[in-house]
């Protein structure tokens, strides 16, 4: 019975093997993006929105694997709470990005 | 009366996993508030990343690789946490108490390493009152440096508890706090990294 409640538990809490891909998934998206910035494989906006989407796969990577948001029922509402705060974290950024962009804020000078 | 002693002793197991869920899911909660925060802070940098006021651009004061083995540093040790919670549910104390005292490490490096960048910063002129980029700079890393020493500060008290009373029902909810919180900071960190760093000096 024990033994049983254990495993359950086991499960819920990932496996050694999760945390090892998504540590060696980790290193190589940390990696790519260094490389392409170092030796200045692209430019400009591409290279802006290259390194932005391997930030984000990063993102998923570790919310999956480190922190162990799924749809399973038992995690739903951790994971709806997370797809909320991302979309109110994505209004806020891209919101006042845009706003400010649109006041004409000498801020995107390097592009 | 054994069978209703393994019920009871199921019951009390039954009741003490739900306390741990719920308390878990509002420390999830105020992680997600902490996003917020983190997204407006992101959200100044941003906007005032270009307002060097004549002094230094993030371009002449990062030194890229200096970043990328403090990267590391956290990377590595969000994976460590990640073996001591494994070790919590192997119910193997002296595991826990070794990959806690590594991150322990690893974050006392990553911390070490930033308030040394700080401390170059600021002696050479180049603290938060230099410009709106580097003000915005120092509110953005500096609040994610004071929440790994919070982290840190946490850390260590677990360490503690864990050797006095061992893998209990609340050092185990405790765990488990801090491990959404240490995995968090490592997510805050890749933004920091891609956003400050990596298009800082491009």
């Amino acid at each position: 019975m024990s033994a049983h409640t254990h495993e359950v538990k086991h499960e819920a809490h990932g496996s050694l093997k999760s945390y090892i891909v998504g540590f060696i998934l980790s290193i190589i998206l940390t990696v790519i993006p260094y490389f392409l910035v170092v030796n200045h494989v692209l430019t400009g906006n591409s290279l802006i929105f290259t390194i932005m989407g391997i930030g984000v796969l990063q993102l998923l990577i570790q919310v999956i694997f480190f922190l162990h948001l799924s749809l399973a029922p038992e995690s739903r509402s951790t994971t709806l709470s997370f797809i909320f705060t991302v979309v109110i974290v994505l209004i806020l950024v891209v919101g006042s990005l845009w706003i400010m962009w649109n006041l004409n804020y000498n801020m995107m000078e390097h592009s | 009366m054994s069978a209703q002693a393994i019920n009871n002793h199921d019951h009390h197991h039954d009741h003490e996993a739900e306390a741990t869920s719920k308390v878990v899911f509002g420390f999830w909660i105020y992680i997600m508030s902490d996003c917020i925060l983190f997204a407006c802070i992101f959200a100044t940098y941003a906007v005032l990343h270009g307002n060097v006021y004549g002094g230094p651009s993030g371009k002449e004061l990062f030194d890229l690789p200096y970043v990328m083995i403090e990267t590391f540093l956290l990377l590595t040790s969000s994976f460590t946490y990640g073996l001591a919670m494994l070790a919590v549910h192997k119910n193997n104390k002296s595991q826990v108490l070794f990959w806690l005292f590594i991150t322990f490490l690893l974050g006392l490096s990553f911390i070490g390493m930033e308030i040394n960048e700080f401390h170059h910063l600021i002696v050479e002129g180049n603290g938060p009152s230099r410009s709106a980029f580097l003000s915005s700079f120092f509110a953005l890393v500096g609040t994610h440096g004071l929440h790994v020493t919070c982290g840190l500060i946490w850390m260590v008290l677990l360490m503690i508890q864990v050797s006095k009373h061992g893998i209990t029902g609340i050092t185990t909810r405790k765990l488990s706090c801090l491990s959404l919180f240490w995995h968090f900071l490592d997510i805050v960190w890749i933004f920091v990294f891609t956003v400050v760093y990596l298009m800082g000096v491009m």
